[in-house]
């Protein structure tokens, strides 16, 4: 076999139970990468709470492409290509903001908030060459599901809903955690690691690395959070694969839909004076426990292809840099309007795990980093994603099921993967 | 305000400053977790321009516990990061005191961080300050601010402190 893939053997690189190493490491596989899955996928860019009002505006990238996610006046999100239709120049260079419009620096060719070309400076020149209705900021597809917004390259790409199918009902599930509230984004972690970016997207379904690359971590927590997190030998801690590449991996069955409580869980002492103030504020006993019970987030990882993770209490986005490069964002939530410790106290949960100084995300990012270079040791050499393959059964809902330890979800990952690779397109 | 050099209480709190950037480099720890005051918070924020660090998302906001339990783990052998770190040298320099008393100073420094780990050298700069008890008994730091020229933009995971 050569060093070169082409389309046609794609499909060869991925089977049910293992991946050639080179999925991590090869730049011609990484380049397709961009073209078949990020250019043609449905790509996470936002939560609408990052963009609370007309004008307000993040900057982000869709595969490698930059790109404005905003908000304009009759509110909707649009993604705009950062980039001027003039020479090519990025017409917003802030990560965040609110704005009336977008005007280039360079000839200050300025655009509306819905990507019109409103101005051209000295218009003279053009007379009769270039009409600005012609020459919008490109505009991709944008669609939203419960606060979080999508956009596609892909005209032809089927409706957001469609390709959320079975994940829908797990975010459902993940936004009980604010309450009755609005979610908001209340802060943003964001690091690099040297690795490829599917080495985090296997990571997020990943329940097998939990004890051991984190250790630190859960001896330095409360013996009842710890106890949370003691998946390992729990039978009702499952992995579901949801189809179009998705996945939830359920760490703490309890806590997969906070509307339920049988009402047998203690709240844990850590939080006796969240409890006490909120007492003192007269807020009621079950909308107390409520709020308590989730304050760890919502017992599981819901893992989406290709590039966001609504994880316990947060997002986990993922951005590609390079074959070896990937950029991890991981925003923290809390509740819009909510009782302000409340939400304080889960940025101090948040702080404790993730982030370049946190207990957790280093120690991730180092297992990652020695796969990236290890993983360039014969690049044919099979990665394994056959755990658990021997008691994987369906569930009653029909999906493919094994112990949260096992690696189902990564299997869903790659057979999705492998599916829009081996799409011929007339490149 | 500008620096008097010859104020023996802005020479004491550099000298703390600049023990601290050894014990940093040296990762000894244990013996910089002791320079801390009790009260002491070490914060290193996300946003560039909050004071209001409690109702921020920040990169770390330890008070004495989460510092000793941080402490812990960069040294008790289990965090695969912590036991991989950069090595790292670091410059403190460009002091200017903000307040000056017979009890504490607040002094603002430049810091330039070089990291080496797997044949790549890093460079990481910050604006730190320091507010730095003094007592008779020794001075300590009583808050370390710690603010990234690129704090809201990605930061590597390195496994050592700043």
């Amino acid at each position: 076999m050569t060093n070169t893939v082409t389309p046609a053997t794609y499909a060869d690189l991925v089977s049910a139970d293992r991946v050639e190493g080179r999925l991590y490491t090869d730049p011609e596989i990484f380049a397709e990468e961009m073209r078949k899955i990020f250019h043609r996928s449905w790509v996470w860019v936002a939560h609408e709470s990052e963009i609370p009002q007309p004008g307000s505006f993040k900057t982000t990238q869709v595969g490698l492409e930059p790109v404005i996610v905003v908000r304009d006046r009759k509110g909707n999100f649009n993604t705009l290509l950062n980039r001027c239709r003039h020479r090519g120049a990025t017409v917003c260079d802030v990560p965040k903001g609110k704005a009336n419009g977008f005007t280039c620096p360079y000839h200050n060719w300025s655009y509306a908030l819905d990507g019109r070309l409103r101005g051209i400076p000295y218009p003279e020149g053009y007379e009769g060459t270039v009409d600005k209705a012609d020459y919008p900021l490109r505009t991709l597809r944008t669609e939203s599901y419960l606060g979080m917004i999508w956009a596609t390259f892909n005209e032809d790409a089927e409706p957001l809903e469609d390709f959320l199918g079975d994940a829908k009902l797990w975010m459902q599930r993940f936004f009980k955690q604010t309450n009755g509230y609005d979610a908001k984004v209340i802060g943003v972690h964001k690091f690099r690691f040297r690795g490829n970016w599917k080495i985090q997207l296997e990571n997020t379904s990943d329940g097998y690395h939990f004890p051991m690359v984190h250790k630190s971590w859960m001896v330095s927590v409360d013996s009842e959070t710890a106890d949370m997190m003691s998946f390992m030998n729990d039978p009702a801690s499952v992995t579901h694969a949801l189809g179009n590449g998705h996945s939830v991996a359920i760490m703490t069955p309890a806590h997969a839909d906070l509307d339920v409580d049988d009402g047998t869980e203690e709240i844990q002492p850590r939080f006796q004076h969240l409890v006490d103030q909120l007492t003192a504020e007269g807020y009621d006993a079950p909308t107390i426990r409520r709020m308590m019970r989730s304050m760890h987030g919502c017992g599981f990882n819901l893992n989406t292809f290709p590039n966001v993770a609504m994880s316990l209490s947060f997002f986990r986005v993922l951005i590609p840099i390079s074959v070896n490069e990937t950029e991890i964002w991981h925003m923290a939530i809390g509740m819009d309007g909510g009782p302000e410790y409340v939400n304080q106290e889960r940025l101090r949960i948040h702080e404790h795990f993730q982030g370049p100084f946190g207990f957790g995300s280093p120690d991730d990012a180092e297992g990652w980093e020695r796969v990236q270079i290890g993983s360039t040791a014969d690049p044919a050499m099979p990665i394994l994603v056959n755990r658990g393959l021997n008691r994987e059964e369906v569930s009653a809902e029909g999906w493919p099921t094994s112990h949260v330890t096992d690696e189902s979800g990564m299997r869903e990952a790659y057979y999705q993967w492998q599916k829009m690779m081996s799409v011929e397109d007339d490149k | 305000m500008s620096i008097e050099l010859n104020d023996s209480r802005i020479q004491r709190a550099i000298a703390l400053i600049w023990h601290e950037a050894e014990l940093l480099d040296t990762k000894d720890y244990q013996a910089w977790q002791e320079l801390y005051t009790p009260e002491a918070k070490y914060v290193i924020p996300i946003d560039p321009q909050t004071e209001d660090f409690a109702s921020s998302l920040n990169m770390v906001f330890d008070d004495d516990r989460m510092r000793r339990m941080r402490v812990a783990r960069m040294v008790e052998g289990y965090s695969p990061s912590a036991v991989a770190a950069a090595r790292t040298v670091r410059t403190v320099s460009r002091f200017n005191a903000d307040r000056v008393s017979d009890t504490e100073v607040v002094i603002r420094s430049s810091q330039i961080l070089c990291s080496y780990k797997r044949n790549r050298h890093d460079l990481l700069g910050a604006n730190l300050t320091h507010h730095i008890a003094l007592a008779a008994d020794g001075d300590r730091i009583a808050q370390k601010v710690v603010r990234l020229l690129n704090s809201d933009d990605p930061v590597n995971a390195s496994g050592f402190l700043l």
